[in-house]
């Protein structure tokens, strides 16, 4: 027990390596969730869980758009906003169940994705934020002058999710279908971020013109990052709806993109289990400093400077190098020992 | 009619001031400061203090006093602007975009939140107001103050054109845009210049702090983040990197602003200006007076 206290620097590095690389993270993480409200399951427990959970997913978008393809996205809220107002409308003045709204929100989350990154992705990175803030602007105000979307009172009155007869909507339900959606959510992240597409993404973060000239259609690879982000967005309005059952524009301000962009950069861009962590340290530390309260958003500001200047990686970096599976490291070996063979007749 | 144009031309020389500083930086070192509406916020901030401390002496004095005030504030929010180059930017300098661009947003952060710490989440009004008489010229009401904050504002866009063709520093200012490590080698001092820059553009951002917290009477903490998007569309409008564009888009977005507002209603102004801003952008990226850039590899 001693020995394991007094651990040298470079060997607690390398354990720290080896929890980073453990392949069963996600299922830790998943077990970690699931049974969180054994522990404690007060409504007010859950909801903050709940919360996180969302945060969560909306850090995991965000994340392919700013962590995997390095497009700085600072209206992130907006899509969120887009999510919960579409699902809200057509659950409230149309009586739709919450789970048909989701091809809507999914096609509205698209159509909005290709408007602002259509004309915006062709030119310099940099425009791209500045034309982000701007929309995010645009909904949360038209948000607020429209009469469909219930003015600056907004909606209220969203059903919970039904599934199958089952309803979902109480604290306990909500929780765990956030948990299974989620889940999913993280996952199909991180499968995306690996996939051909999440290659090319990380080139174009790496260096632009060389992905130019190996002939990467950046502007295509681009958007498909955008839109992506966009459709997690959007999803996440959704439970955000189910949860609150009310929702109004100031819920969707500057500060929430902000404070997802701070969760993907503290917890490191690019990586899936910094990300989620950083979503949830985000989340649930003013929960934990309430009287830290006014000090909080300062400190934030101040620390995505520190982060900047001195661990521009994030708290968990994302690997350089892809681990190779073991399945396929044991063929290549095989191979090796073949070819090996052969060559020694 | 020529009540919203001459609104629109007095709207307009306030982005077009804040825009002044955007365009500078931007055209010097690429970078967005996202931080520089904020910079606006804190010289209002700061004019407010001095105008407290002030009390009734400075009451008294009206437009003078505030003259004054302007002067101490674009002193202030310089510095201030030096600052946040020295102790942000610069250990960025040659980073990826991705990382500049999310300082600039924890620079604004702190700026926005540090002065909610220091004034306090409710808005302040004031000490000074200019509201005088109004003058009627040409069917349109104006004050003479209103025409004497124009005239401000024409006198700083002027001495900074002269600044930027007519001295040294703005010799040296165009080279290290054209290309910084040309302009190291013909030994110019670049971060002194950029220092500079930065210096410039907050204190006109500072003085057109003021200028608001005078004319529209209120101010909070949160006041520099929309004005800080409407100098970004102004500049680009302009043609960003371009001084006479700034100027140029500043009263162009003034204009369309104030006869779009008088067409859809007061409450979609801001949609409308970032409307246009998304439309610029898809239509002309270079905007009225810029020219074609090619991106060096």
């Amino acid at each position: 027990m001693t020995s394991n206290l007094a651990m040298s620097p470079a060997r607690a590095r390398e354990l720290f390596d080896r929890i980073q690389q453990n392949r069963h993270l996600g299922l830790v993480g998943l077990a970690v969730a699931l049974l969180a409200p054994f522990i404690t399951a007060t409504n007010y427990a859950l909801s903050v869980m709940t919360s996180a959970l969302l945060f969560v997913m909306l850090a995991v978008g965000l994340n392919i758009v700013v962590g995997y393809c390095g497009l700085l996205d600072l209206g992130y809220a907006a899509f969120f906003a887009i999510g919960a107002y579409v699902s809200g409308v057509l659950a409230t003045r149309y009586g739709w169940p919450l789970l048909a709204t989701v091809p809507v929100v999914i096609v509205a989350a698209v159509v909005a994705g290709i408007v602002i990154g259509g004309p915006t992705l062709r030119l310099r990175s940099d425009y791209l934020a500045i034309v982000t803030l701007g929309f995010g602007e645009i909904i949360r105000i038209t948000a607020n002058n429209l009469t469909i979307t219930g003015g600056p009172s907004g909606i209220y009155g969203i059903p919970g999710i039904m599934l199958l007869g089952v309803d979902l909507s109480g604290p306990v339900g909500l929780y765990y279908t956030c948990v299974v959606v989620v889940a999913l959510a993280v996952l199909g992240a991180a499968r995306l971020g690996r996939s051909r597409l999440g290659r090319a993404w990380r080139f174009i973060r790496e260096d632009e013109d060389a992905a130019e000239a190996m002939g990467i259609n950046t502007y295509r690879v681009k958007l498909a990052a955008y839109i992506g982000g966009a459709i997690w967005g959007g999803l996440a309005g959704i439970l955000f709806g189910a949860q609150l059952s009310a929702i109004s524009p100031p819920s969707f301000t500057f500060l929430w993109s902000a404070l997802i962009l701070m969760a993907v950069v503290l917890g490191g861009m690019g990586s899936t289990p910094g990300v989620v962590l950083g979503a949830i340290v985000i989340s649930v530390l003013p929960e934990l400093l309430r009287e830290a309260a006014d000090y909080r958003y300062f400190v934030f500001g101040i620390l995505l400077i520190i982060v900047m200047i001195f661990r521009r990686q994030g708290l968990w970096p994302a690997r350089a190098v892809e681990r190779q599976p073991r399945r396929d490291r044991r063929r290549a070996e095989e191979h090796d020992v073949r070819k090996a063979k052969e060559e020694v007749p | 009619m020529t009540q919203l144009l001459w609104n629109g031309l007095f709207v307009g020389s306030f982005y077009a001031l804040v825009a002044l500083g955007y365009t500078m930086v931007y055209g010097i070192i690429r970078l967005l400061n996202f931080a520089h509406g904020d910079l606006y916020m804190l010289g209002a901030f700061v004019g407010f203090g001095v105008l407290s401390v002030a009390g009734g002496l400075a009451t008294g004095l009206g437009f003078v006093a505030l003259l004054i005030v302007m002067v101490i504030s674009m002193l202030v929010t310089g510095t201030a602007g030096l600052l946040l180059e020295r102790v942000a930017y610069r250990p960025l300098r040659g980073a990826p975009r991705l990382s500049v661009l999310i300082t600039a947003v924890g620079a604004s952060f702190a700026l926005e939140y540090g002065m909610r710490l220091v004034a306090g989440p409710n808005p302040e009004v004031y000490p000074v107001r200019l509201a005088g008489d109004p003058v009627n010229l040409l069917g349109a009401r104006i004050t003479i103050q209103q025409a004497s904050l124009i005239l401000i504002a024409i006198l700083l866009m002027a001495g900074l054109q002269w600044l930027v063709m007519g001295t040294e520093t703005g010799r040296a200012m165009r080279a290290i845009s054209q290309d910084p490590t040309a302009a190291l080698y013909m030994g110019i001092n670049v971060d002194a210049v950029i220092a500079r820059t930065f210096f410039i553009g907050s204190a006109l951002a500072g003085a057109a702090g003021v200028m608001a917290g005078g004319y529209y009477g209120k101010i909070d903490f949160l006041m520099g983040f929309i004005i800080g998007l409407k100098a970004f569309t102004a500049a680009v409008i302009g043609g960003i990197g371009n001084i006479k564009g700034a100027m140029l888009g500043g009263l162009t977005l003034g204009l369309l602003e104030s006869i779009g507002t008088a067409w859809i209603g007061g409450q979609w102004r801001d949609v409308f200006a970032f409307s246009f801003l998304i439309i610029f952008l898809t239509l002309r990226p270079t905007g009225i007076l810029g020219e074609r850039v090619t991106e060096r590899v």
